[in-house]
Formats: C-alpha cells, structure tokens, sequence
C-alpha cells in the first residue's frame, strides 16, 4: 500500500511540482499541501491523469488554528476507485481568503463547499449557489469556528403570547461547565483551589 | 380566478408551480424540507433543505472525550448504530496502534452486519410503503423488532448501543444469544422470500420501481455516491471487499450489483445484501464458536482494566478511573478511516492534537451526497415519483444534518 501511495506522491512530484508545497504519507495515507492557486489544475490533473485515477470526491472540510498565522486549512479527500487508492489534499488560507470552488469538475463539492462556507466562513469563488446549507434560515455566525461558543448566542422558543417563534439571546439557567479532567500534574492550566492563598505570603 | 387564466384575452397561461415536500410529509423519512418547482406533474428543480435536525455533532464533539464521543455516533445514523461506532473506533485505534483481539472483531463484524440488515429491511420496506405496498412495512418491522432484541441483549439498548470500544467490544456476548442469532439467521431468509414474494414481482411495484430514477455510473462517480447507489449501477464496489478492514477479508460473500441503475436494481441490491449479510453472520457465530472466552478488549492503556483486575490491583483501580474521568488520549496526527456502512462510505475524518479530546471530527456521512444528487436526479420525473426516488437513495436524517 505504502509503495503504491510513495509512486503516486512520484508522479505527483514530477508533473505539479509548481501547485505542491509539500507531500507526506503518515498512517498509510497520502497527504499533499497545495498552493490556493494552483488548486484547481491540480484537482483537475489527480481526476484526468491515468496514473491518479481521484474521480470521486469523498469529503471537503476544513480546520480551524485560530493562532496560526494562516488561520484554516481546507481538505479535500479524493478517492479512486479503479486505482483503489485514497489522497488528502490541504490548502491554506487566511481568514477572508477565498479558494476558487470545484464544483465544475466535482459537482459533488457543491453542499460541502457549502457546509464549510457555513460552518467556517470561507468563501468559494465561483460557487454556484453559495447559501447556508445546515443551520437555521437567518443564522448569523460560524459555528465550527474556534472562537464560537458551544452554546451558541441565540435560542428560538414558542411565545405563547405572541403565538410565534421568538429569537432570544441564550439564558442559561446554569452555567456552561467545560470539565478538565486533564491531571493538574500534567495538563491543568488553571489555578488549583487553595494555591491562590499560597501566593499571598 | 388562480391567475392560470387570463379574462380579458381569454388565454390560459401556464405558468410553475413551486411546493414545500415536506418537512412534515410521511415520505420525506424524517425532517427532509424539499422546495419543488413543478412544470405541470414533471419536477424542474428540487431544493432540498436540510439541517432541520443538526444539533452541532461535530461542534460537541471537540469538547467531550473520545469515549464521551462515542455514544453520538449512535445518534447519527439511528437505523443502523453501530456501524457508525465502528469508524469512529477504527480512527482511534489506527491513529493510536491499538489492535483489536480476534473474538472483538469478530463480535464488530457480526453486529455490523446485523445493522446492515436493519436498515435495509427498514428501507426496502418503507421504500415499498412509499410505493403503496402496507404489509412489507409491517412484516419488516417485526424482523427489526427482533434485531433489535439482539441489541438490547448484546448492549442493553435497543437503538443506541454504545457498544464498541477502541480496542474492542464493551463485553463479551452471552453464549444463548449467540445461539439465538444463529437460530434467527436462519429462519430469516424464509422471510426474505416471503417480502420477495409480495415485491419483486408485483406489478405495481414494478410499475413505480423500474426504469425510475437511473443513475448511470458517470453520474455515481460525478456525485460522490457510495453503497448500493453505486452498486445499484453495475459496480461493484464495496469498501468490505477493496479495502478490508476488521477481519471481513476472511468472509465469504458476494456483492451483488445491478445491471441498470434504476430504484428496482438497488431494490433487488439490498434484498441481495441481506442475503449475504445472513450468511456472514453465520459464519462469524461460527468462528466465535471456535474461539470461546477470549478476551474482548486489548487491555491496555487505552482500555479498562478487568473488573477482577480492579479488585485486586491498586494500579489497575488508578487505570480505571483515569480512563473515565481523564479519558484515553490519542496521539497526535490525523487520519481518515471509513466503513461500508449499509447507505454507503460512512468516515471519520479525525484530527487529533495528544490531549484526551478531538481536534475536529468531519463526519463524512453517505447520504449527506445522496440527498444532494437528489436535483439531478429528480429533473424529469413526475411528482408522484419524489416519494419513491427519496425512499430509494436511502437518507435518514440523523447523519446527514449531524
């Protein structure tokens, strides 16, 4: 498997060489780091190229590293099923970059490109119908973003007196715990309780 | 008077008709919202609406632990829970090393493909419903009553398992369940035959089924289709088969693939894969058979200690409570591991940073590109159709909005 995927990352090498920024094969997979502008040749070559075969798009997501001075990567996973083979490719960009959409030559990146427009913030260029795809109608906010918050900042609730739906800012009746089970020998990055008196003397 | 007519010319104007399917339409299976604009009885355009039932899975799941996680895989695809657990189990023990004893991936195998029979008899025969056939719906219902027996007895939950582990299986399975597994497996093909014997032939059926909805395999391919979809159209792919995981390579089974694309082939697909799925099953009692009281969980790190062990062993009662409260951590890396489930490639794409929680988790659910090919395929067709063509793709909402 391996030395399947170690040509495969050859022959990626030697004909797109100017979109590839780096190639590594970690757990019996190919992972490959493009450049935003050279994303769709190189898309279009893993398709058309009989040594690449990737005609079925499997998923496109992206990450968030909020401290990371180009904040998201965008990944793509190809798969193909004549070559029987998997690639990853990632694409970097900054908050406000946009990566042109595949949808001409994946019609099924459609709703992802749309899922992760909604869920991160990134735009596609040229997408054909770039809306909202998973949350409400008038959701305003990235959920997926690091800096959202699980709770979110609205809740929708039925007002019996105004016999309709309202939209309120989220009231919670307790406050969120986010439990950090980490060892405080290890992970902890909070003050431990009773440390604080310590620090006084 | 409804603006189709014209008083003053006297000319009728023909002119679109957009309608809401759904999201409260018996055969929209579940929360689908579907805008369709209608030329006459002909469908233009269909746009679907989803995310009626996101509830943020994978926003959750970056603050729980990997076992804490486990459980909202079962909430994903509920027709057909463990299949789920199965890849997320499988991303933590490929990007962990931890490798799983025989008797536990035997026990995965047998549970997943009882999934896949749950589904299937779930969607054949409500596929059939939506077609005007009753009585398949109620007979296939019974089967999954009785599956789901075997789930509550293996787990303790009908639906939600939460029973796979990394590394393993939670317990191990009562040696009289594994008896009456066998002994449904095989009375059940009688059952089959008696589905068959109300659908396959049946000319109504036939009516609505064949010739509707072909997909050819440019359009698998084009639309990002897994699983019987693909099958369906004369490929035969199938992750079990191209890229084994757990011990299915040791199996004897065929896949079944249709010849033209259309809602009867993948009709006739599915019953076939129930076929197969029996006699898997069977021969996974059979090899548990010969490997009786081993162990089901690679003890380890990642893993609870034996009760027995607990009792006796202070660092084992440690181990213990560490893993429950602090969690397993996952060493840091990122990996993509898929199954076959019974709609098609279900994935977790798994970022993991080495502390005992998720970077991010994608979810990469089957029907999620199904529903999405849904436009494409629908142009042309009458409404009456819609129910059918949606019963056939095979969508449950739980894993398309997460």
């Amino acid at each position: 498997m391996t030395e399947a995927l170690q040509d495969l990352a050859g022959v990626i090498e030697a004909k797109q060489s100017d979109a590839l920024v780096s190639s590594g094969i970690t757990h019996d997979e190919l992972t490959v780091q493009v450049t935003p502008s050279g994303l769709i040749e190189f898309v279009e070559f893993l398709k058309s190229n009989s040594a690449c075969q990737f005609t079925t798009l499997v998923d496109i997501t992206a990450i968030d590293y909020p401290s990371r001075d180009k904040r998201f990567d965008v990944v793509y996973h190809f798969l193909s099923m004549t070559l029987n083979q998997r690639i990853r490719v990632k694409v970097t960009i900054d908050d406000g970059e946009m990566v042109e959409t595949i949808t001409a030559i994946h019609p099924s990146a459609g709703w992802f490109e749309r899922e992760v427009f909604d869920m991160y913030g990134i735009m596609f260029a040229n997408h054909p119908d770039l809306r909202r795809l998973l949350t409400d109608y008038g959701f305003q906010g990235h959920p997926l973003r690091k800096d959202f918050p699980t709770t979110g900042y609205v809740e929708l609730r039925y007002d019996e007196v105004e016999k309709r739906c309202v939209y309120e800012p989220v009231k919670l009746t307790q406050e969120y715990r986010q439990f950090d089970f980490m060892s405080p020998w290890e992970g902890a990055e909070y003050i431990l309780p009773g440390d604080e008196k310590g620090e006084g003397k | 008077m409804d603006g189709s007519h014209d008083k003053r010319t006297e000319v009728q104007e023909i002119r679109n008709f957009s309608i809401n399917f759904g999201p409260q339409h018996p055969a929209a299976h579940g929360v689908l919202r579907m805008v369709l604009e209608l030329d006459g009885e002909i469908v233009e355009r269909a746009d679907p609406h989803i995310g009626l039932l996101h509830r943020g899975t994978e926003k959750l799941m970056e603050s729980r632990t990997y076992l804490q996680n486990l459980p909202y895989f079962d909430r994903l695809d509920y027709v057909a829970p463990m299949n789920q657990e199965h890849a997320w189990c499988l991303a933590i023990e490929r990007l962990a090393g931890i490798d799983v004893p025989r008797r536990a991936s035997l026990i995965r195998v047998l549970f997943c493909e009882i999934g896949r029979v749950l589904n299937h008899l779930m969607n054949v025969c409500s596929q059939a419903m939506d077609v005007g056939a009753l009585t398949p719906n109620l007979w296939g219902f019974e089967e999954r009553e009785k599956l789901m027996v075997f789930y509550e007895r293996a787990c303790g939950a009908r639906l939600h398992a939460n029973y796979f582990r990394p590394g393993g299986v939670h317990q191990d399975l009562p040696p009289e369940l594994l008896a009456d597994i066998d002994q449904w497996a095989q009375e059940f093909p009688q059952m089959l035959d008696d589905i068959e014997g109300l659908l396959t032939e049946n000319r109504i059926f036939k009516q609505r089924n064949v010739d509707i909805a072909v997909v050819s395999k440019q359009e698998c391919l084009d639309w990002g289709m897994s699983g019987v979809m693909v099958r369906g159209s004369g490929m035969a792919w199938d992750l079990r088969r191209a890229q084994p995981y757990e011990c299915y390579d040791e199996f004897d089974f065929q896949i079944p693939v249709g010849t033209k694309g259309d809602c009867y082939d993948r009709y006739l697909c599915r019953i076939k894969e129930m076929h197969e799925s029996t006699k898997i099953i069977r021969q996974a009692i059979q090899k548990l058979d010969e490997c009786k009281g081993e162990d089901v969980l690679s003890r380890g790190k990642h893993t609870p200690p034996k009760r027995s062990d607990m009792k006796t062993s202070m660092e084992a009662l440690i181990h213990h409570f560490k893993l429950y409260t602090e969690g397993l951590h996952v060493p840091e890396g990122e990996i993509y591991a898929a199954v076959e489930a019974p709609k098609g490639e279900f994935g977790v794409y798994l970022i993991a940073d080495g502390s005992n929680k998720p970077y991010k988790v994608k979810i990469r659910a089957p029907g999620y590109l199904h529903l999405q090919s849904l436009n494409h395929i629908l142009q042309g067709h009458q409404l009456a159709d819609v129910a059918a063509i949606v019963g056939t793709i095979d969508i449950v909402f739980g894993e398309i909005d997460r």
